[in-house]
């Protein structure tokens, strides 16, 4: 497939981890976090864990939507689902999320209408198709999907639906991230950086990394090829003695971001004073919600939910793996009483979560089979 | 914040840079071993193994749409509510189709039951998909299909002219696979209470004399096939829907694998191990029952198993896999090694099969596991689907 195939050449991708081989200062065991879901998924797909040298590590870091969900939020969109006559609408993953008391896709068995959409917009197309009925996106994602939660919330208003509303669960990276450079038991050395959320807010925000903290950050693309680059870059920053944030995903990425959607954004969300993190916790100023302006459209308004914190079951160690300060198997619960099937933790629901990539795609001995 | 958006930089692919990655003859093929304890992880693998390869249990509350999706949830129900109830041991070998004994005859029986939507797609209808679904069931036990019985549950208000389109296009479907229907049974039900047209389809074959077919009968060293280019079903439907606002030329691969199987049968004789028609799942799910079965590891080299390009298109703008979409007309084949290759030539002169390819083989370790040997060069685990995002496509 033309401008794919290139991104996934094996011979170039040898010769990269050769690369990256021989510019591993001797000696170093270097532990390097890929903040987003998308590359977790990436790297365990194509295998390019098997490419790096021993010397190299990755750590899979918080940057998966669905995973950083608190089983509170969940109660709340199931609450809101089992109101008569609402049509719930959400992405794919949300639905097997686990809350206190049962899943999305369980309260669709018990006969809550719960739809998966592809897009906010589909949530709009339904809402029009159904005036007689309140239909609620529950919209997750970090600044990615963030604009396009916002343009509907601004097509709905200008097309005047009136029974289309939105549970935003929107978050940013930014604060998680400093929260995870300010932890105690954290040992890093650089960061892939983000790039999805990148093409939106650009690299700049980043800088503080190096410069606050000292640790390098490159911005990546999700093709193997990509991921195999900067893990060169970083490395060749390290053994340079250089700490900055760099751009490997230029040919998407503008190093400003995207002026219109960070515009949008602006003017549809305002930040929360707090917001509760899986895993991590309450984290200050991470995550949006409607602004006044949008108040009739936001469903925790029209809604009264239990807005219960519910405590992170007491064996998950989801906080741990987003954190990197475990490796998935190295939870108790890892495989046994937590599988993608039945999952206990975030972590194991999305296929951009760190344990579910490494149930589904990397549960092996790597003794057992040299191919 | 950002004062300018560089248009110029979004429009710029930076393709051309393979010279500056080509630049270093490197090599790393050292096997790989983790200074956190590798010992230790494989350890707690080899522990979640063992859970895996006990019996499902039906534990759920409720029956959800992923019992309907052909994964893990399917799998738990089937081996923790429906054998421990039934539990006949033919019904234990879970193949395809069951080998019933009649007075010396070896018969094989199978059932299917179609709830396609939509009931018309590009390469084919849901009639077409009820007479190929099950006399490929049938074909899979390594038997010749001769009948079939049809059911049909209609919803109140479907369109005579639905209803008849589907009874020629059974009708005709039947004829081209060779098989006769001899029996049927109608019931209507109130709108709203099915979704235009459930079909049922039981048939019943012969099993031919060369076929020693078994899911438990494979070895190390025996060879994958694949009887074509995969995901098109699965794909055809999805696009079918119109819920993606994609448009490509795929159809249906819906056809009678009889042909096929006897092709199989002529070349490889007694070194066929096993048939699969990879049906919901896909490929991915076909091996993982066989490697389960028989206690056995697969590895699937992913640049040699052929998908069309249309197809790589849309499962990967969609994110999916097509190793776990739907076919209709594909069937796995697991192959001794000395017969691969007359086996795989004499497929590839099957009208139909002509993209059929070696894509893999069978190994001992981990046992019930199957690897991928990825086009990238890394390796992984390709896994049982656990829920189906995408229900109701046969």
């Amino acid at each position: 497939m033309k401008y794919v195939d290139e991104y996934r050449d094996a011979e170039l991708g040898q010769v990269l981890a050769g690369e990256i081989a021989a510019a591993v200062p001797a000696g170093e065991h270097l532990k390097l976090m890929e903040v987003c879901g998308g590359h977790t998924h990436s790297i365990y797909k194509y295998g390019v864990d098997d490419l790096l040298p021993d010397a190299v590590e990755l750590v899979h870091g918080p940057g998966c939507p669905v995973c950083v969900i608190p089983m509170g939020r969940v109660d709340d969109g199931i609450a809101i689902a089992h109101e008569p006559g609402v049509i719930f609408t959400c992405f794919g993953d949300m639905m097997r999320v686990p809350g206190s008391n049962g899943t999305l896709l369980e309260a669709k068995a018990q006969g809550a209408d719960v739809r998966m959409v592809y897009s906010p917009l589909d949530a709009l197309r339904i809402a029009k198709a159904n005036p007689e009925r309140d239909v609620v996106f529950f919209a997750i994602g970090f600044e990615t999907t963030a604009p396009s939660t916002a343009l509907t919330l601004l097509r709905a208003r200008a097309e005047r639906v009136p029974n289309f509303f939105v549970m935003c669960n929107h978050v940013t990276i930014l604060p998680p991230l400093r929260a995870l450079l300010e932890s105690p038991d954290l040992r890093l050395d650089g960061f892939i950086g983000p790039g999805h959320v990148c093409t939106v807010v650009g690299a700049r925000p980043f800088e503080f990394i190096p410069a606050e903290y000292g640790k390098p950050l490159v911005v990546s693309g999700f093709e193997p090829l990509d991921l195999l680059q900067s893990v060169h870059m970083i490395v060749r920053q390290l053994a340079d003695g250089r700490r900055e944030v760099e751009n490997q995903y230029a040919r998407v990425v503008p190093y400003e971001g995207n002026l219109r959607a960070l515009e949008v954004m602006a003017e549809v969300f305002e930040l929360r004073a707090h917001f509760e993190w899986r895993g991590l916790g309450f984290i200050s100023r991470s995550a949006l919600k409607l602004s006044e302006a949008f108040a009739e459209l936001d469903a925790e308004r029209r809604y009264s939910v239990p807005g219960v914190r519910v405590a992170d079951p007491k064996a998950c160690q989801c906080g741990e793996v987003l954190k990197g300060v475990i490796k998935p198997w190295e939870c108790k619960v890892f495989g046994s009483a937590c599988t993608p099937e039945r999952p206990i933790g975030t972590c194991m629901v999305s296929p951009e979560g760190a344990c579910a990539a490494y149930y589904n795609y990397g549960r092996f001995s790597r003794e057992q089979l040299a191919v | 914040m950002s004062d300018v958006v560089r248009s110029e930089e979004l429009a710029h692919g930076d393709v051309g840079r393979s010279e500056e990655l080509a630049t270093s003859e490197g090599r790393n093929t050292a096997s790989r071993g983790r200074s956190t304890g590798p010992g230790r992880e494989a350890k707690v693998l080899s522990i979640i193994e063992t859970a895996r390869a006990k019996r499902g249990k039906f534990r759920d509350a409720q029956v959800t749409m992923a019992h309907g999706a052909g994964g893990k949830a399917t799998q738990s129900m089937i081996e923790g509510l429906f054998l421990p109830a039934f539990g006949s041991e033919t019904l234990s070998a879970m193949a395809d189709a069951a080998i019933v004994g009649v007075g010396g005859a070896e018969l094989a029986m199978t059932t299917d039951t179609f709830v396609v939507k939509p009931m018309r797609f590009p390469g084919g209808s849901i009639g077409e998909l009820a007479v190929n679904g099950t006399v490929n069931d049938v074909a899979m036990a390594g038997a010749r299909p001769l009948a079939l019985t049809l059911a049909l549950v209609l919803e109140e208000g479907l369109g005579a002219d639905e209803l008849r389109a589907e009874v020629e296009a059974i009708a005709a479907t039947a004829r081209t696979a060779g098989v006769e229907l001899v029996a049927g049974d109608t019931k209507v039900v109130e709108r709203g209470h099915a979704d235009g047209m459930y079909i049922c389809t039981t048939g019943v074959g012969v099993r031919d004399p060369r076929a020693r077919l078994a899911p438990s009968a494979l070895r190390p060293g025996d060879r994958l096939l694949v009887s074509g280019t995969i995901g098109e079903h699965g794909t055809a439907i999805m696009l079918a829907r119109g819920e993606f606002e994609l448009d490509a030329e795929i159809e249906s691969d819906t056809c009678s694998l009889w042909p096929a199987v006897d092709a199989l049968l002529h070349a490889a004789g007694p070194g066929l191990r096993c048939l699969r028609d990879a049906t919901r799942g896909g490929v991915a799910s076909v091996l993982n029952e066989l490697a389960r079965a028989s206690g056995v590891a697969m590895v699937v080299r992913e640049a040699d198993v052929p998908v069309r390009p249309a197809v790589m298109g849309a499962a990967e703008i969609l994110g999916i896999d097509p190793m776990y979409v739907a076919n209709e007309g594909r069937l796995v084949a697991a192959v001794a090694p000395e017969d691969a290759e007359s086996a795989l030539a004499a497929l590839r002169a099957v009208p139909g099969c002509e993209d059929a390819a070696d894509i893999g083989e069978v190994r001992a370790d981990p046992p019930g596991m199957v690897l991928v040997a990825t086009a990238f060069g890394g390796r992984r685990v390709m896994d049982q689907l656990v829920g189906d995002p995408l229900p109701r496509i046969c």
